[in-house]
Formats: C-alpha cells, sequence, structure tokens
C-alpha cells in the first residue's frame, strides 16, 4: 500500500484500499493461480493482537480460507458490501422527500434507519463505524423522535381507499405462471453488477450496465415460481427482493453514470477528479422517469466547528 | 455424485413428513452444506429454509445434520458422510421443511431481560469499564442465537416451558458478569427454581453444539455457584 497511501498505507480508507488492490490485480500483479486476488499480511501484529482485537475476522479466514492470520497471508479481493445510498431522511431518522414547501420535507410518521436509510452524514464512502453511527446515534433519534410524535399523533390517520392495492398486486403478480426462474435472474443481475458498477466505472461500461439491466428486467417479467405456498415460502421472498434488487441496481446505475466526477467510493476513469464546484451535492433518485435530482449537503454544523470538505490524501 | 436426504414437510398438503433422496452433481471442495441446500434449492423452489449472512455471523440456518445442530453456512461438505442428513432443529414444532418456529426458543431468552439494566442517572460519557471486567464477558457475548445449543438438550425438549435451556442461560450470565449491570440480585431471583437453571443435569449437548465454541455449561455452574454463595 505503500504506493498508494504512503502515510496511512494499510488503515487508508476503503475506497483507496479497494482501488489499490484491483488496480495490482487489473495490472497482473495479483496472487494465485488466476491472480484474481491479493494477500493481506497480519502476522507481524502477533497472535495476542489478533485474538484480542480481530477474533472475527481470524475465525472468517480460517473457516473460509483455510488461513490462519496468525501464520499466513488473507487473500483477499474488492467486492460490494454495503448500500451506500438509500431512503433520504433528516437527523431524526424522518424519511424526507422533496415536496410543497422544500426540497426536504418530512413525510409524517415515516421513519427509516439503518443500511435502508441515507442520513447523509457519510457522504460517498463506507468507512469502519459508518454503520455503527446509522444504528446507534440515529436509530435512538428516529426512536426519541417517534415518542415525541406519538404524543401529538395517538391514533393512525385514516389510510385512503385504496391504499394496500400496490401492494396486493406485487403479491398477485407472482401467482401468474413463467418460464424464466427467480435465482437465475438474482445470479445475473450480481455478476453484471460487479462488472458494470464495480470498483473502476465509465460511461460506456455503465451505459452497458444498464442495456443489461433492461434485459434483466424483461426476463423478470417472464418469471414465475414453482412454489406457490402460502406457508413459509422464500421462493417468494426471494422474488420480491429481486423486484427490489433490480430497483437498487438501476438507483446505483442510473446515479453513478450522472455524476460526472470521482468521490468516495465513485471512480469514474473517464473523470478521475473531484469537482467540488458542481458536484458537492447528494444524489437524489426517484424511479419515475428514472430521475435525478440534487440535494444540498449542509455544511453549517449543529454543535461543532466547521471543517471544510477537502481532497482526501492517506 | 453427492448424496442427500432431505427432511421435507409441507402442511398444506396432507400428507406427513418424509425424508427426499437427493442427488447433485456438485464438487464438495471449498463449498459448504449451505451451497448444496441453496443449488437444490434452484432445482426445486419449494425446498424452505432460513439463511442470511451466510457467514457464520447471523445464526438462522441452523439445521440438524447427521445427527447433530450445526449451521449450514460453515459446515464444509468434504467433512459430511454421504449420504448427509438434512432435518430441521429438533424439539421445536416444525413449520415446513427445515423450518421450526423458534417461538420457544425466543420466550426462553426473552425471560432473562436480555438488557442492561442500570437506573442510575445517565453518564456524560458512556458506561465505561476496566479490560479485566470486560475480559469477564468473553465467551458469552459471542452467542449469536442460532439454538444449536438449546435444541439439542434433552432438558428443554423435556421442559420447553420452563426451563430457560443453555442459550438463555449463558445470556443471563453475559447480564450477571457485566460490571455495568445492577440486577445481578433479581436475575439471580429470575433463575432460583428447581426448573429454570436447575433442569441442566450438565449432559453437555450444548458444548458439543455450539457452533461458536461456546461454553453454556461452564456459564450455567458459574450461575449456580453464585446461588450457592449468596446463601452461605
Amino acid at each position: 500500500m505503500e504506493r498508494y497511501a504512503p502515510h496511512a498505507k494499510d488503515l487508508a480508507g476503503r475506497d483507496v484500499v479497494a482501488r489499490a488492490i484491483a488496480l495490482e490485480i487489473a495490472e497482473g500483479r495479483g496472487c494465485g493461480p488466476r491472480g484474481d486476488y491479493v494477500e493481506l499480511k497480519l502476522d507481524h501484529l502477533g497472535e495476542k493482537t489478533i485474538a484480542e482485537k480481530l477474533p472475527g475476522i481470524r475465525e472468517l479466514a480460517i473457516r473460509f480460507a483455510g488461513v490462519d492470520p496468525v501464520k499466513a497471508p488473507i487473500p483477499v479481493a474488492p467486492t460490494a458490501h454495503y448500500m451506500m445510498g438509500g431512503i433520504p431522511t433528516n437527523l431524526h431518522g424522518q424519511v424526507v422527500a422533496p415536496a410543497r414547501f422544500g426540497p426536504e420535507e418530512p413525510v409524517p410518521g415515516l421513519y427509516a434507519v439503518g443500511e435502508c436509510a441515507c442520513v447523509s452524514v457519510h457522504g460517498a464512502n463506507r468507512l469502519g463505524g459508518n454503520s455503527l453511527l446509522d444504528l446507534v446515534v440515529f436509530g435512538r433519534a428516529a426512536g426519541r423522535h417517534m415518542q415525541e410524535y406519538l404524543l401529538d399523533n395517538p391514533y393512525p390517520r385514516p389510510l385512503p381507499e385504496h391504499a394496500a392495492e400496490a401492494s396486493q398486486a406485487r403479491l398477485a403478480r407472482w401467482d401468474r405462471p413463467g418460464s424464466e426462474r427467480v435465482a437465475a435472474i438474482t445470479g445475473d443481475l450480481r455478476r453484471m453488477m460487479q462488472t458494470h458498477a464495480g470498483v473502476f466505472r465509465t460511461d460506456a461500461v455503465l451505459r452497458a450496465g444498464l442495456d443489461k439491466l433492461n434485459q434483466l428486467e424483461d426476463r423478470l417479467a417472464h418469471a414465475g415460481l414453482q412454489d406457490t405456498s402460502r406457508v413459509f415460502n422464500t421462493a417468494r421472498i426471494e422474488a420480491l427482493e429481486l423486484e427490489n434488487l433490480i430497483g437498487v441496481a438501476r438507483a446505483t446505475l442510473v446515479s453513478a453514470l450522472n455524476r460526472t466526477e470521482s468521490r468516495g467510493a465513485h471512480t469514474r476513469e473517464d473523470f478521475p477528479a473531484r469537482d467540488d464546484e458542481h458536484w458537492l451535492k447528494h444524489t437524489l433518485y426517484s424511479r419515475e422517469g428514472d430521475q435525478v435530482d440534487a440535494k444540498p449537503v449542509r455544511l453549517k454544523p449543529l454543535t461543532v466547528e466547521s471543517i471544510r470538505p477537502k481532497e482526501r490524501v492517506y | 455424485m453427492m448424496k442427500f436426504r432431505l427432511y421435507r414437510y409441507h402442511p398444506e398438503s396432507g400428507e406427513q413428513p418424509f425424508m427426499q433422496d437427493v442427488e447433485l452433481d456438485l464438487d464438495p471442495a471449498g463449498k459448504m452444506l449451505l451451497d448444496a441446500l441453496l443449488a437444490v434449492k434452484a432445482q426445486d423452489e419449494t425446498l424452505s429454509l432460513r439463511r442470511s449472512c451466510r457467514e457464520g455471523v447471523c445464526g438462522s440456518d441452523a439445521v440438524n445434520v447427521n445427527g447433530k445442530n450445526r449451521l449450514a453456512c460453515i459446515t464444509p461438505l468434504s467433512e459430511l458422510k454421504q449420504p448427509i442428513e438434512v432435518r430441521p432443529l429438533p424439539g421445536l414444532p416444525v413449520i415446513r421443511d427445515l423450518i421450526v418456529d423458534l417461538e420457544p426458543f425466543y420466550k426462553q431468552y426473552r425471560s432473562i431481560k436480555p438488557w442492561l439494566i442500570n437506573d442510575d442517572p445517565e453518564p456524560e460519557v458512556e458506561r465505561l469499564q476496566s479490560p479485566a471486567d470486560r475480559a469477564l464477558l468473553d465467551g458469552a457475548y459471542e452467542c449469536i442465537l442460532c439454538a444449536c445449543c438449546t435444541t439439542s438438550c434433552p432438558s428443554f425438549w423435556w421442559n420447553p416451558e420452563t426451563f430457560v435451556g443453555p442459550a438463555g442461560l449463558l445470556q443471563a450470565w453475559r447480564f450477571i458478569a457485566d460490571s455495568r449491570d445492577e440486577a445481578t440480585a433479581a436475575r439471580l431471583d429470575n433463575l432460583e427454581d428447581p426448573y429454570r437453571l436447575y433442569r441442566c443435569r450438565g449432559i453437555m449437548n450444548c458444548v458439543d453444539a455450539c457452533p461458536k465454541g461456546l461454553n453454556p455449561t461452564a456459564a450455567i455452574g458459574r450461575i449456580k455457584s453464585l446461588l450457592v454463595k449468596r446463601r452461605v
């Protein structure tokens, strides 16, 4: 890692490390018979530190790679592991959407917390501890806000007459027989996203990904279930999840195509520089017409001194 | 070809549960049992099982494999004798195929109040703990609630309504041992009962079954000695 982050080295941000690994592999310096991974060396930490500080990592390495990091390096390669975007919320966990009175109007009574949410405090990166902040801090803030909200709104609001229809239609769709299998489409979607929305992106690669996504959506329209049981039907759950994944994949590809700069984990080979002048803003994607809007970045802190955003150097 | 025998039960069919013989063209090298079960499911969507993280962290794919409770995702296929017999966890009602109703397990877990109880005013910073006090939680906090231990315990099979079971008791110990928790006396009162704690006969199936290498029997022993100590 000296070549990529001379000071922070292996402790540089995950995006920096992921790019470094991807480059090493792409330039033919990977390890193993297929040269498709690099090795993470931990043995210099000593058995005591590894056992105390990294017991989970050690267990995974032994179980899945057959390697004890106390003695030998762990094979590693970049992969998708966390959804960095999500349902936009404010710092109370309230879901916000552009509406009559501004770009971030809370949706009454609707909250999102954790990996499904995007409080927009992490920018375009996933670093160690992000998910803890999302859960522990904003989970608590949302809980507190709900308590207050319920004091003022103790009764459920009447539902619109046809409120359940969209959900019922989603379920009913899977009663229709079809020749395509959900598991096959899910596998192809996974491989497509790994290839087209991975560590390095270009306009052409992302567009080709969108073409393939359209084909997958056509196949999804012809998919059907073999299992029509009403008891613990995991095949149906996986079908509904595939529909959700297709939606998330589309949001990811369209947003990545739209953002013509590199920032955080989003690296455009055709736009390698970070561009604060045009892109210091959050992406707001709506499914209707694949619309991409911007959400302002809040630079004014509430209780602590402001830190000006700047290029990261490790 | 790898040979499997899978427990199948479909409540809507009106038929009795049965064992289904399945053959798979699969190279076991480097693969886990979960990979095989998912390969079966890719052919036959009606096979139902729980699974999520596929790395031994979430605890949802616990099943009985060749007579032993294990997590499918961290059980190497190459270690298993064929035909590999996969059944739902024993001692709990089967909902469908490999899926059991875990409510009796969770009910016992809830009964030990698995959260930190401390009524002191909230401090400005975190409630701190010395490294030595923190070390007391090693071997207890790692439980992932997969239910492998509790459903391998004959005492739990016999008294699921009244015996807390190894997983619940290990978690009871986790909070009794926590220097930040102030409810030790109430927690011990809650367990001082011929059934809730003392149905444990030291059979140690739980230790054998735990996929995380934990020792509920030892934790139960520590709770018992605390109960003896406060009497004398």
